[in-house]
């Protein structure tokens, strides 16, 4: 047996944290508790840099935190309080690498972290956290909770305790270059289909162009229109741009896994094909994650600054709206926007989908918690991936479906694939009767047709 | 006597020296440890400005988390400005810091120093009422947060047993209760050697970690 495959399943028994329902965890490996705990501590070592002791050093224990979380708000469990997702990484710290550790460990004042009670925290760090970053906004010492939750799985993942399905997922990522199958063939025949049908040009592997476009598997797969609509909308800015099947999925499972070899070959797939093309401008595609992977973190994975600018498609569309190179027909109607945490509150391109939304003429409808605040769709950070969180997720979504029916808007759109697929999964669970669009594809219908944009 | 003259001398300078010691320990402890280097291209170079931003805008909430919040917020604030009222605003508190270091300033009014002993009394009750009836803050509470109470209640509680003194306007003078001054300085002692080592340390550590999340987001031009 491979030292990653699964050797067992969720457990059923009642565990300390579990106060409604049985604590889950999944394995990896065949390793004894001593040598699983020994890759977690060891992964947490790596991690206690200087920013995450300034915050693991700064917690007051105030509960603030609470409120800003969707699975907290949702439940009222205590359990999910952000800042006790990282208890066993806060006690690892405190007792292995704090200034005080020593004394710590001397006067065993802090008790060393056992297996068990890394088990048991699995669904705290992976379950139940996406890494949207809104409990930041709330504490008042501003920890980065979300940042430590993504430092933490890096130690849960060399321990071997991942969730089952998020490590398949970054697995068959990390073998196959797409979680979801779409391999550089079925990429290929993908993008010649959607050519015939929809009659546009799919650059392909072209050796030069100036922008990189970059997918999502779960567009390529689920959303294939998402790919016309970013070809239609690069055929009229006029750009040279390619697709490369040397680097192509911008979708990042090592890192949402906690995988840091995975996150930089995968991260890197995208770097060497965007300096193969001599690419200027890398776009991501509508994903949150991928955005943090290249954008904040592709030039760390690369050890230099990028030789290309990196923008999420929201950001494309707006700069390409405001200097003239898209044009678009404007549209009567109310829309209300989701901003996907990775872009807006994380990634600091609030306004950018805004600036479009705008273009096209449409009243824009915040929900109550919008922009920054806004509330996760609750499938990002892996989630969605996730299937036994399932039921916690679509709890957290209640809120969603709440606020964005309160704004009574006529349309919903969204510049995220995984949000969408959030969306899409709870509309159907809960037959709601609003379905999540793209704010690509709503701008690709409503392009300026060349001959009027030319005699305007 | 005796007693009295260890908490004035040796006590105090014992006290001084862990603070002083175990503060510069902590921070020399997390400021060791390597620091990221940021490759990414940044959205905004005014880190500095997203750093001090951030220092006063989580000073309160936003709007979106108010309304569960007020009350524990608005009680820690109130707690928080009667001990800066008992400890920087009382006569005999600005004669203790005169014979120290020489510096002194004008006193508040009684009526201001009675509030704030009050709003103290009060405010850390409640502190300690919520921890331990809300089910997250019995949760996240451990022995740091139920000492650190008991230390910064101890210097209010035996400040009070001493309110029948006369006001002194100026060190040293000979108290009528020799015992219960040292015991009220021991208290304010033990505080000063327990901060350094305890979650009382967000003192200055919330200077440190707002303008770390400040910098960090601005740089990536979000907001923190």
């Amino acid at each position: 047996m491979s030292d990653l495959e699964p050797v067992s399943q969720p457990v059923p028994a009642l565990q300390p944290l579990a106060t409604h329902a049985p604590a889950r965890w999944d394995k990896q490996g065949e390793r004894s508790d001593s040598e699983r705990l020994a890759s977690a501590m060891s992964g947490f070592m790596r991690d206690f840099g200087r920013t995450a002791a300034i915050h693991l050093e700064s917690c007051i224990h105030c509960g603030h935190c609470a409120e800003a979380c969707h699975f907290y708000v949702a439940t009222r469990e205590a359990k999910y309080t952000p800042i006790w997702k990282l208890e066993p990484f806060k006690q690892a710290y405190k007792r292995e690498a704090g200034p005080f550790s020593w004394a710590y460990r001397m006067l065993n004042l802090k008790r060393a972290v056992t297996v068990q009670e890394l088990e048991e925290w699995q669904e705290l760090i992976y379950d139940s956290c996406t890494m949207c970053g809104r409990c930041t906004l709330a504490c008042p010492m501003a920890i980065d909770i979300a940042s430590l939750v993504g430092l933490a799985r890096h130690g849960m993942f060399e321990a071997g305790l991942a969730p089952q399905d998020l490590w398949s997922v970054a697995e068959r990522a990390e073998r196959e270059g797409s979680p979801l199958g779409a391999t550089p063939k079925v990429l290929r025949e993908r993008l010649d289909w959607l050519a015939d049908e929809h009659e546009v040009p799919m650059h392909l592997d072209l050796p030069r162009a100036d922008v990189l476009v970059t997918l999502s598997s779960i567009e390529i797969m689920k959303y294939p229109l998402s790919l016309v609509a970013t070809a239609k909308v690069l055929e009229h800015a006029g750009y040279s741009w390619t697709v490369s099947t040397r680097g192509y999925e911008a979708t990042n499972f090592g890192m949402l896994s906690g995988n840091r070899e995975w996150q930089r070959d995968m991260t890197m797939k995208l770097i060497d094909a965007a300096i193969a093309c001599e690419a200027k401008i890398v776009v991501l595609p509508e994903c949150g994650h991928a955005y943090s992977a290249m954008r904040w973190q592709g030039a760390e994975m690369l050890g230099k600054p990028l030789p290309f600018r990196v923008l999420h498609i929201s950001e494309f569309l707006a700069e390409n709206v405001a200097n003239g190179r898209i044009r678009v027909k404007p549209l009567d109607a109310s829309v209300a926007f989701h901003d996907p945490c990775q872009v807006s509150r994380r990634g600091g391109a609030t306004q950018a989908p805004r600036d479009v939304l705008a273009a096209l003429g449409l009243d824009l409808r915040e929900t109550e918690d919008a922009g920054d605040l806004n509330f996760c769709c609750g499938g990002g950070g892996g989630v969605i991936a996730n299937r036994r969180a399932d039921a916690l997720r679509h709890k957290a979504f209640e809120i969603k479906m709440a606020q964005l029916d309160a704004t009574g808007a006529e349309l919903t759109v969204t510049s995220c694939a995984n949000c969408r697929q959030s969306f899409d999964d709870g509309q159907s669970h809960f037959h709601w009767d609003r379905k999540m669009g793209s704010l690509l594809e709503l701008v690709a219908e409503r392009l300026v047709q060349r001959a009027q944009s030319h005699s305007a | 006597m005796e007693f009295l003259a260890f908490a004035r001398g040796p006590a105090l300078a014992i006290a001084i020296a862990v603070f002083g010691l175990g503060i510069a320990w902590r921070l020399f402890g997390i400021f060791r440890r390597p620091a990221p280097r940021l490759l990414s291209e940044p959205r905004s170079t005014a880190t500095g400005a997203g750093a001090a931003r951030a220092i006063v805008t989580h000073m309160w909430h936003a709007k979106n988390f108010r309304r569960r919040s007020l009350t524990r917020s608005l009680n820690a604030y109130a707690y928080h400005i009667g001990l800066a009222i008992i400890a920087f605003g009382f006569a005999p508190h600005i004669a203790f810091v005169d014979r120290l270091t020489g510096i002194s300033w004008p006193a508040l009014p009684g009526w201001l120093f009675v509030a704030g002993v009050a709003v103290t009394f009060v405010g850390l009750a409640y502190a300690l009422m919520e921890r331990l009836a809300s089910p997250v803050l019995r949760l996240l509470s451990n022995f740091d947060d139920y000492a650190s109470w008991v230390v910064t209640a101890l210097p209010v509680v035996t400040g009070m047993a001493l309110l029948t003194l006369p006001i002194a306007s100026r060190y040293p003078f000979t108290p009528d209760r020799p015992l219960a001054v040292a015991l009220h300085l021991l208290s304010l002692e033990l505080l000063l050697a327990w901060l350094p080592f305890s979650k009382l340390s967000h003192a200055f550590l919330v200077f440190v970690s707002r303008a770390t999340t400040g910098a960090a987001l601005s740089r990536r031009g979000a907001v923190a």
